[in-house]
């Protein structure tokens, strides 16, 4: 079988159960740890897929991924910090 | 060559597999934070050695390996913020609060 169909088959799925981690998470900070992980899935599947087809334009779209998903959670988590939106 | 990248990447989805389980089954934020840290840095990195050991060594996997040190520096941080915000908001630990 072929190793990069194999990680994005079982990255989506992961992915997938990081989904399920959002919807139900009990506070905010569930929802942004479940944020971060589907993240960095995304990211190892768009180099899976930019080394199996060997356009590495993707690389690019994958580092800028990485980046602003960084960004983000930092920006989310900074503004959840201190207010008790959780009772 | 071909071979050790089949190996780190079956590690590589061994450690997401299980780091989404704990996510998934894990009872309170913190320790949720743990199995989404080893998730997030070892799966991750394991994967990008294998894609980088298939890739051989050229200027694409330099950047391979750029895109892996940016995801070692920047996820303890992010857990790191996560946890300090819920301890500033006041979530309590899983295991204090049937005291």
């Amino acid at each position: 079988m072929n190793p990069f169909l194999l990680i994005t088959y079982v990255l989506s799925a992961t992915s997938f159960l990081c989904l399920i981690r959002i919807v139900r998470g009990p506070t905010h900070f569930d929802r942004l740890i479940g944020l971060n992980l589907m993240v960095f899935n995304i990211t190892a599947i768009i180099a899976a897929q930019a080394v199996q087809f060997k356009r590495y334009v993707y690389l690019d779209v994958a580092l800028v991924y990485a980046i602003l998903g960084f960004v983000s959670v930092i920006a989310i988590s900074k503004y959840l910090t201190g207010r008790e939106l959780h009772k | 060559m071909i071979f050790a990248a089949y190996f780190f990447f079956g590690c590589g989805i061994f450690f997401m597999i299980f780091g989404v389980l704990g996510i998934l089954r894990f009872p309170d934020l913190y320790t949720r934070l743990h199995p989404a840290g080893k998730a997030g840095t070892a799966g991750i990195l394991s994967i990008f050695i294998g894609l980088i050991l298939y890739s051989g060594f050229s200027p694409l996997s330099l950047r391979i390996i750029l895109i892996a040190l940016f995801i070692v520096i920047t996820s303890p941080v992010a857990s790191h913020a996560i946890a300090r915000g819920a301890i500033e908001s006041g979530i309590e630990p899983w295991g204090l609060k049937k005291k």
